[in-house]
Order: structure tokens, then C-alpha cells, then sequence
């Protein structure tokens, strides 16, 4: 059983990828054992229409198997009248959550509209996925140089909403110990493994985050499905970590 | 093997990986070699991992190496090639030179033949850099060169440091990146490298990170057959290998992982998830590195 929290749908507009296309993403999914994958578009990365874009993730999801795909629909803060999508996702779409993508918008985690969103997401009940970077800044586009996020700020936002539940996409390579730490310490800040590096990379981050907030995240298209799932035999874990690591804690999280 | 013994064979290993990733929630090693009829997911490959370093935990060489192994043995790594000691230094006067390869001399002896060691030299410091191959290669059991970033790599120095290690039979391994951030003074690209090897089309060049930028970097080094691509290093993205086999060939493919600061996970999935030949994944994972080091291995009555 693995729920994977960290999938995109459609097409990353400089390169094609294996699996960018729904049936054999789900075959992928499928093949390695995922049971349930919480998923994202690109298209919000990239496109202003971001309704339409939820709105056609929420009808990709629909084409699985109930509970396959999860929508995770995208709010833009910087956009006009974005506090309409945040009820859309919630209310018409029925979206557990939305992905949210600062160094593609452009906006700082203090930002007083971000401030604004969690406030929302908290009274909904919606889970804040927010998204650190999606590819090494070394080897962007020319054109399309975008910075990591720094999620230091999420501190202070998460301990005045102890509700809130947020979980940091694409954030455990690079981030400072220290700011990982404050966070777990901040609230329910959960992450997941898909760019965590080096030997027994599970197993070292225990350290700093609790195997109670960590998530199994594959980056699924842009990454290979398969790096995520030998993290979990390069570490020695316990069959209880194991549990957390790949579904437990994502089930709780839901749950919330 | 019964399944009351809990002795962690390669097999049981690799029957560990395919419950983690099919069945995640294993428990035990022996519930795992219990386990060891069920079809594995990753087939029985033979690994050797081409590029690290000894930045695994560990107060000496040794202790670090075997800390290294032994996470090395999880992934169903045999064989290991480490260059550089520590601290690191980017441009190595004679005496670092010395140090570091000193450390991996010490490495290699306490790795039980399972580690191979390439010199690492700085071509500014052409006749110690000399010196170090000559006592490390010709007079050691070191088996290739490993270039960094003290100096680009088409400047002239290179030249007597090549032709040296194409007599010794050496690999000569550089580190090539296309930074879109900026690259150090002495970084070399991949088409830096495709300057020298165009120089020297008798010596033998690998391409460690393949440009870091592969997309760039496959194209920088298609034209030049003495040139192969080592994936290690940077994220697991999707297509990499793929293209990298559509434009050199499988024969000029390798695999290594830039232990231990990148995982074994992220670079083995690299060519387990590719969309490839399963002969074009045993090339990658230990045939052409194998077959690359065969003529110094047996000039050195070394087996393979
Ligand atoms: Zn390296």
C-alpha cells in the first residue's frame, strides 16, 4: 500500500515525459505499487486560466478508479478574484486539498494574500501543498529561471493556525536542517522523500524530521517512479516507518 | 537458503527491494528471505557504481569505505570506484594531491576488493600531477584519473597528463557541467571536454554528470566515440537515459551515483526506469565500465 502525495497530470512544457499522458501514468502508478496518488496539473504552473485547469484535473481524476487520483487543484493568490478558485476546489470540485507554486507565481511566503489563503484553507479543512522548486535551478530553461523557495516562512504561518495542515513539495534537498526542524516544531508541516539525496537518505533526515512526517512523493512524471521506491530499501527501517512513510501518515493527514 | 536464516545474501537484498516497493511494509530480513520465491522486481543485475566519494560516515578511509559497502550491499552494488579524499579541495596544490589520494589508497586496501580507486590530479601542477599517477597507477593498484574543476579542461596541460594515462592504459574521468547559474573558473563543460578528446582520440575520456545539463551534454560529446556518459549526480529526471542511449549508443552509457552525497536510489532509477533494453541496462550498470577498465586490469594481472 503507498499513497504517493506528489504527481503531476499533462504536459511539462520543455521536455516530453514518459508517463505525461493519463493511461500510462496510471499504468506506471500501477506497476509500482501505488494505490493512490495526489495529483497536481502542470498547466497551473504555467497557464492564467488556472479554472479551467482545476477543472479539467478534477475530470481526469474522475476517469480512474475511485480514490486513484486525487485532485489537488491550484490557487494563484496573485491572480484577480483567485478566493473564487479556492471555493471551486473546495465546493464544487470536492478537492481534498490545493498545490500551491510561489516561485512560479511570484509571490513571497509573506505575502499578505498567502497569509489570507491558509486562513481558508484552515476554516475549509483543505490540506496546503506548497510546492519548493520542480527542477534544479542549475539547469533551467534560459528563459524560465526560477528560484527555490525558501519555506522558512511557513513557520510562523503554520503556528498561528494549528489546524492547518501543509505539506512541503520538492523541499529536502537544500533546505537547511534547522528550517525543517522549526518547522516540524511549527505545526502539522509533513514532507515527502522525492528529492531527497544521499546514501541512506531516509534514514540520515530521521534525525530531523520524525518518520511521523514524512511522506512518500515520487515527483511522478518529471521523475522516474522508481527513485522513491528504492529510497525506502536503501534505508533500514522498521516495518512501522515503512507503514508511515508510504501510507499511514498520508491517511492520517486526510483524515485530518 | 531457508527462510529461519537471516544471513543477508545479495538475492534477499534484492528481494527486499521488491517488497518495499511492491509491498511496502515488509518487516523483518527474515520475513523478506521467506519471501525469496516471489518474483523479484529488478532483475538479478550486476552493479558497479563508477563514481563516489568518502564522505560516508567514519573516522579513516577504511571505516568510511565500509560504511559505504555496507549500504552499498542493500542496493545490490558489488563494486565501487572512489577518487578524492578529504577535506576536498577544487585546485589541489602537490601536497592535497598526495593527502587525498593517500586516503583512498587507504580506502581501497580496506575495501576487501571491492573499491577501486581513481588519482585525482590538478593539470596546473603538471609534473606532481605526473608524479601522483606514475605512484598511484603505475606503482599502485589505482586503475584510472579523475579530473575536477582546478582548470578547463581543453588548456594545454591536460595534453601530458592524457598522453600519460593513455600509456598507463587509464580512463581519464572529468567533471563537466552547464551551469545556467555560472560554473566555477576552472569548471569544465562537456564540450570543453569534447575539445580534448578530440585531441586525443586514442586516450579514453568519461563525462562524469554528462554536462550536468544533459540534454546539453549528449549533444556536446555525439560527435567524439572516446567519450562516454556517466549519468551520476543530478536529479532522477525522466527521458535522461533514454536520450542518452538514442544518441551515444548503450555502449556509451554508465552508470555512477556521486556517493554519498546522492543516494544509490536516485542514480539506479535513473536506468532502472528507463525505457530500454534490459542488455542496454547490464552495459550501463557494470558491462562498459568493465570492459573499459580490462585492458589495465589485465596489464596489472588484475581480474575483473
Ligand atoms: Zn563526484
Amino acid at each position: 500500500m503507498i499513497v504517493d502525495v506528489n504527481v503531476h497530470l499533462s504536459r511539462w512544457p520543455f521536455r516530453r515525459l514518459a508517463c505525461d499522458e493519463l493511461p500510462r501514468l496510471i499504468e506506471k502508478l500501477q506497476a509500482g505499487g501505488v494505490d493512490q496518488a495526489w495529483a497536481a496539473s502542470f498547466d497551473a504552473v504555467f497557464h492564467k486560466d488556472v479554472a479551467a485547469v482545476n477543472s479539467r484535473l478534477a475530470a481526469d481524476c474522475r476517469k480512474t478508479r475511485p480514490g486513484m487520483l486525487l485532485p489537488f487543484g491550484t490557487v494563484n493568490p496573485t491572480l484577480p478574484d483567485w478566493r473564487e478558485d479556492v471555493r471551486r476546489c473546495h465546493e464544487e470540485h470536492k478537492m481534498p486539498g490545493v498545490r500551491l507554486y510561489p516561485g512560479y507565481h511570484g509571490y513571497a511566503l509573506d505575502a499578505p494574500e498567502l497569509a489570507e489563503l491558509l486562513t481558508m484553507a484552515e476554516e475549509r479543512g483543505l490540506v496546503v501543498q506548497v510546492v519548493v522548486r520542480l527542477e534544479d535551478t542549475r539547469m533551467q530553461h534560459p528563459l524560465m529561471r526560477v528560484e527555490d523557495v525558501d519555506p522558512k516562512p511557513l513557520a510562523e504561518l503554520v503556528a498561528a493556525r494549528p489546524k492547518l495542515r501543509v505539506v512541503v513539495l520538492n523541499a529536502l534537498k537544500g533546505v537547511r536542517a534547522g528550517v525543517l526542524a522549526a518547522l516540524v516544531a511549527a505545526g502539522q508541516v509533513y514532507f515527502e522523500i522525492s528529492m531527497l539525496e544521499g546514501v541512506e537518505g531516509i534514514a540520515n533526515l530521521l534525525g530531523q524530521v520524525p518518520a511521523e512526517r514524512l511522506l512518500f512523493g515520487s515527483h511522478l512524471p518529471m521523475f522516474v517512479l522508481e527513485s522513491a521506491l528504492l529510497k525506502l530499501q536503501e534505508s533500514e527501517l522498521t516495518a512501522a516507518q515503512i507503514e508511515a512513510i508510504t501510507h499511514g501518515n498520508a491517511e492520517r493527514l486526510l483524515n485530518g | 537458503m531457508n527462510s529461519s536464516d537471516c544471513r543477508v545474501t545479495r538475492r534477499a537484498v534484492l528481494v527486499r527491494a521488491a517488497q518495499a516497493a511492491v509491498a511496502a511494509g515488509v518487516a523483518s530480513r527474515c520475513q523478506l528471505a521467506a519471501a525469496e520465491k516471489s518474483p523479484a522486481r529488478f532483475p538479478d543485475y550486476e552493479i558497479w557504481d563508477m563514481h563516489g566519494h568518502l564522505t560516508s560516515p567514519g573516522a579513516t578511509p577504511k571505516e568510511k569505505i565500509t560504511n559505504l559497502l555496507r549500504a552499498a550491499d542493500r542496493m545490490g552494488i558489488e563494486r565501487v570506484i572512489v577518487f578524492m579524499g578529504y577535506p576536498w579541495t577544487y585546485e589541489p596544490t602537490p601536497d592535497d594531491m598526495r593527502r587525498e589520494n593517500d586516503q583512498v589508497l587507504e580506502a581501497v586496501a580496506g575495501s576487501g576488493g571491492r573499491a577501486y580507486g581513481f588519482v585525482y590530479v590538478n593539470p596546473r601542477h603538471t609534473e606532481a600531477s605526473l608524479a601522483e599517477m606514475d605512484r598511484c597507477i603505475e606503482g599502485g593498484p589505482m586503475v584510472g584519473v579523475k579530473l575536477w574543476v582546478a582548470v578547463r579542461c581543453f588548456e594545454e596541460c591536460l595534453d601530458p597528463i592524457v598522453e600519460r594515462a593513455t600509456e598507463l592504459k587509464a580512463p581519464v574521468l572529468q567533471h563537466t557541467w552547464y551551469k545556467i547559474t555560472g560554473n566555477l573558473p576552472g569548471e569544465s563543460t562537456a564540450g570543453d571536454l569534447a575539445i580534448l578528446a578530440a585531441r586525443h582520440p586514442k586516450a579514453t575520456f568519461i563525462a562524469a554528470h554528462t554536462g550536468g545539463d544533459w540534454e546539453l551534454g549528449i549533444r556536446a560529446i555525439r560527435g567524439l566515440p572516446n567519450v562516454t556518459a556517466e549519468i551520476c549526480g543530478g536529479n532522477p529526471t525522466a527521458g535522461f537515459v533514454e536520450m542518452a542511449v538514442r544518441e551515444l549508443g548503450a555502449e556509451r552509457v554508465m552508470y555512477g551515483s556521486d556517493y554519498s552525497g546522492r543516494s544509490f536510489a536516485s542514480q539506479l532509477a535513473k536506468v532502472y526506469g528507463a525505457d530500454i533494453s534490459e542488455e542496454a541496462k547490464r552495459l550501463i550498470l557494470a558491462g562498459n565500465i568493465k570492459r573499459m577498465l580490462a585492458p589495465i586490469f589485465k596489464a596489472k594481472g588484475m581480474t575483473l
